[in-house]
């Protein structure tokens, strides 16, 4: 199959370096400590953040540093065929530890001790680069919960369609079967935190891919900065002196 | 946008509201205008003087990065990010407001909306007969007499202490709240001001604004003074078992609430509620004033969670702030 046309444009009318259009909004969740929705196209993510709080579970309580949990869901309606998935599946366990390992490098857990911090991230929508979508709104909802970070973390995919590097997959070209790289980075410290892929590149296409991936990542903390500074301004000055 | 539903608004509604947030990002603009900070911003300094680094900061190559999201702030050589959205952050002296969670040995745990549960000590609190004595065995076999799980409690922070954050409540006025409502703000909100217990007389009500951002709207309970209590109670030193089955009809008639109060504690409970999803500051002055409003506006109290009287708010809000202001 085609999948980018000899005009240069992609199944959706994007060019091979085009994201989607992203829309980010906090406080979506009105008890959570800090939620957020992130739409990546028509890939639409929620997730909320509970905590620092008590840790539940007395044993897996850290004398140093703060427990931080993660659990992925998809939402029944979020795809094409409503499927009935068992919670656990192996997907949803793989992507839960994705996330949480993610978030841990960069959260400062040694500043909260004796507690535990929850994230929660369901798909409301599916059309690829969940995962990606998933880590940009827990990063926002951290943030809105007050957690301490070293920097934020952003994520964007990257493909390799047609001898073509493609930026931002969605799902159609996802299940294509080509090159799928997931990459997380912290954009202040200019380093990876998250880097999967399945099937195989070349290692200098996937230099390529990568560095694509990478601008991707950026594109989408500069977006992220912009949403988080608005809020706080906002905060600020309706709460008055 | 939190909290406020902007699809609830009208369109006329939604135009005015703006209007409102304008003149109030105007009104603050001009004192701090670069002061907000994001997580890994880099906050500029002048580094020939030495910097302290305070919370919410962090040193990434010899510039100082925030680790919040919030308001820098600078006293002296410290440097600090004040963070809006948080958990309650504990100070020693604050009041608080809180829901018990466990009763264990010599102790209850309790959730003040911090990254731990809080303690209690049975010892760090005034027994209901107001003898100042050893704790001993009967009175910890008593202690759900007291306060039960679930109950809401008013207390002081202590200070922290090798097994947690501990409170106290060595008064007559705090002690477990009755015959009102709990509302929980985020506690930011709340400013830490003298005076947290206010009786507001003419409506013939209690509020209590908890600094962890839980705040108590409920009938008036008239404080009894220790000392006196003290030497009443020395006459008679036998210990009261506080009884739980009391709650016969005469109890019930005594703590009867009558209906223009319980009018007025859901109109302040309202007034709270309309002030946090607006997102402004919550103190007495404001709470009054907003009762006020909907008093002289004939406003239902189911009406003030409206769509128009949030706008209206809104509006005297910025009013206010604008003629305070002026008078600086």
């Amino acid at each position: 199959m085609e999948y980018v046309s000899p005009e240069g444009l992609r199944l959706d009318g994007r060019r091979p370096m085009e994201m989607r259009q992203i829309r980010a909004e906090i406080g979506a969740v009105s008890k959570a400590d800090g939620s957020a929705v992130f739409e990546m196209g028509n890939t639409k993510v929620i997730a909320a953040v509970y905590g620092p709080r008590q840790v539940q579970n007395k044993s897996q309580q850290m004398n140093d540093q703060a427990l931080v949990r993660c659990e992925y869901s998809m939402a029944n309606f979020s795809t094409g065929d409503r499927m009935r998935k068992p919670k656990g599946d192996r997907r949803s366990t793989e992507i839960s530890l994705v996330i949480r390992q993610t978030m841990e490098a960069s959260i400062l857990t040694h500043l909260m001790p004796h507690s535990q911090i929850d994230i929660f991230v369901q798909v409301l929508q599916a059309d690829g680069g969940t995962r990606s979508a998933c880590i940009n709104a827990a990063t926002l909802a951290l943030a809105d919960a007050g957690i301490p970070m070293r920097d934020l973390v952003t994520s964007c995919s990257a493909g390799y369609l047609n001898s073509t590097p493609l930026l931002d997959l969605n799902y159609v070209e996802d299940s294509a079967g080509g090159a799928d790289v997931t990459l997380g980075i912290l954009p202040k410290l200019d380093k990876v935190t998250l880097l999967q892929m399945d099937s195989k590149l070349p290692i200098d296409i996937l230099e390529n891919v990568m560095q694509l991936a990478i601008e991707g990542c950026k594109a989408v903390a500069n977006y992220i900065r912009e949403i988080l500074l608005e809020n706080t301004k906002q905060l600020e000055f309706r709460r008055g002196v | 946008m939190r909290g406020i539903e902007l699809a609830a608004l009208s369109k006329t509604q939604k135009l005015r509201l703006e209007k409102v947030l304008e003149e109030l990002e105007s009104l603050s603009s001009k004192v701090n205008s670069d002061a907000s900070v994001i997580i890994a911003d880099s906050i500029a300094v002048n580094h020939e003087d030495a910097v302290l680094k305070g919370h919410g900061t962090a040193d990434l190559n010899g510039e100082v990065v925030a680790t919040l999201c919030g308001i820098v702030e600078r006293v002296n050589k410290l440097i600090y990010v004040r963070g809006l959205r948080s958990r309650y952050k504990p100070e020693v002296g604050d009041i608080v407001i809180w829901r018990v969670v466990e009763v264990v040995q010599k102790r209850w745990k309790l959730e003040i909306n911090y990254s731990q549960d809080a303690i209690l000590m049975l010892s760090s609190m005034n027994m209901p007969d107001g003898v100042q004595r050893r704790r001993t065995a009967m009175d910890e076999l008593n202690m759900r007499g007291i306060f039960e799980e679930k109950d809401v409690v008013c207390a002081e922070v202590r200070g922290f202490q090798h097994d947690g954050l501990h409170l106290q409540a060595r008064s007559q006025k705090y002690g477990k709240l009755k015959g009102g409502q709990l509302l929980t703000v985020p506690p930011y909100l709340v400013k830490r001001q003298k005076q947290h217990f206010h009786h507001l007389e003419e409506y013939g009500f209690d509020l209590i604004l908890g600094c962890n951002g839980f705040i108590w709207v409920g009938e008036h309970i008239e404080a009894k003074d220790d000392m006196v209590e003290d030497q009443v109670n020395q006459s008679e030193p036998q210990v009261l078992l506080p009884n739980r089955n009391a709650g016969n009809l005469e109890e019930q008639e005594k703590n009867y609430t009558t209906l223009e109060t319980r009018k007025y504690i859901c109109r302040a409970a309202n007034a709270v509620r309309v002030l946090s999803t607006l997102g402004f500051n919550i103190t007495l002055e404001i709470i009054k004033g907003i009762i006020e409003l909907s008093l002289s506006l004939n406003i239902d109290i189911h009406e003030m969670l409206g769509s128009e009287f949030c706008v209206v708010v809104a509006e005297k809000e910025a009013e206010r702030r604008k003629s305070s202001k002026r008078k600086r």
